[in-house]
């Protein structure tokens, strides 16, 4: 944006926001890599399992340290919801709620820092790369909230067929709600099930990738609006011709100051929630694919 | 002319699609709310259980309000449909 000679207007501004960086690595637009999307969801997983893991490697059985004690409260709070919803065993789904937790906390936290922030470093930085549009929240981009809610997907196919058998589990998509003794009414209650079962199983990863896109979309729109009341307010305030144009601006930056604030301040409950639901919703998911009667 | 109806329809598009999310989780979040009141008044020891469902729940509400506020977004500023309709 500071390369731009004009001010952006508001709508410019508003989509300018709304690209993410994208590469073309072949034809068409699958082949098409959102890469701010890849690097920030990487970096922020490195830096976040990498200081849990430092924090794992240095552990000690006497008194813990602040670090150790932080991260075996959050293990602990994870494990706890796990053993109260699963009831088979699996060594994988405590790690996978852990890692989908903290991630996806850690993701939907960098929508707190201000909008221009990481983008206008980014061009400082990488500008003359041809580096000019960068969403810094992860999770805003539909395309790293269906990856996750997809891994979800095939990990509940992979335990509904270890935990039930290839056998067990085409009984149960043919009898699941609907069920008689009747061998004739078995017969044609079957399709039902299936496109019943089908539909259901499709809407978990639609739903739990929807459910997360859209609240952090809709959360960082909101930042961008809010910062466009700011619009007219600038440092130097001689520029203003009447007192009017002065007054006005500095009440709209007053306003933008209240209404960031109180929207980032109920921001951090609507990521911390949304993290915590995609986490119990892959528990409660992966238990329903590993009980087998 | 086109265009401008077009954008007029997708401004009452959108203004539906947010107005009528936030009225079925206004409702929901009321009846879930007030559930949880009473049931912490019954057993005032099941607080913290039900405050965790609680959150559950209200998280589940919340998503298909935050997937139409999000397709309204979508309308307003980066709409799929007005490239179509300035090419022709």
């Amino acid at each position: 944006m500071a390369a731009e000679s004009a001010a952006p207007t508001a709508n410019e501004y508003i989509s300018h926001h709304l690209i993410n960086y994208s590469v073309k690595i072949g034809e068409g637009p699958f082949w098409t890599l959102h890469l701010d999307t890849l690097v920030m969801s990487g970096l922020i997983g490195l830096i976040v399992f990498g200081i849990m893991a430092y924090a794992a490697r240095r552990a000690t059985a006497g008194v813990p340290g602040k670090l150790q004690a932080f991260v075996e409260i959050v293990i602990g709070m994870v494990d706890q919801q796990v053993r109260d919803t699963m009831h088979a065993k699996s060594e994988l789904v405590t790690p996978l709620a852990i890692t989908v937790f903290f991630w996806i906390f850690c993701m939907n936290a960098v929508d707190l820092i201000p909008v221009d922030f990481i983008p206008g470093l980014v061009e400082h930085a990488f500008g003359w790369a041809g580096v000019h549009h960068w969403k810094a929240v992860p999770t805003t981009d539909p395309n790293a909230t269906f990856a996750m809610s997809l891994t979800v997907f095939a990990l509940i196919i992979f335990f509904n067929v270890k935990f039930k058998g290839p056998g067990g589990l085409l009984h149960e998509i043919f009898t699941a709600p609907f069920q008689h003794d009747n061998l004739v009414a078995q017969i044609l209650l079957a399709p039902v099930n299936v496109v019943l079962r089908f539909v259901e199983e499709l809407a978990k990863p639609v739903s739990l990738a929807l459910r997360l896109f859209g609240n952090m979309f809709a959360g960082e729109v909101l930042f961008i609006l809010m910062v466009l009341l700011a619009g007219t307010w600038s440092w130097d305030m001689a520029g203003a011709s009447t007192v009017d144009e002065a007054a006005v601006s500095m009440v709209s930056m007053l306003g933008h100051v209240l209404l960031s604030l109180g929207w980032a301040i109920f921001h951090i409950l609507i990521i911390t929630l949304q993290a915590f639901i995609f986490m119990m919703l892959t528990i409660v998911y992966m238990s329903l694919a590993s009980e087998s009667h | 002319m086109e265009l401008a109806s077009f954008f007029g329809m997708t401004q009452i598009a959108a203004g539906l699609l947010i107005g009528m999310g936030a009225l079925g989780t206004a409702i929901g979040f009321g009846i879930l709310g007030g559930r949880f009141l009473e049931g912490s008044a019954r057993q005032p020891e099941m607080i913290p259980t039900l405050q965790v469902k609680m959150f559950i729940v209200a998280g589940l509400l919340d998503a298909f309000t935050a997937i139409a506020t999000a397709i309204a977004v979508l309308l307003l500023y980066a709409n799929p449909l007005v490239a179509q309709l300035k090419g022709g």
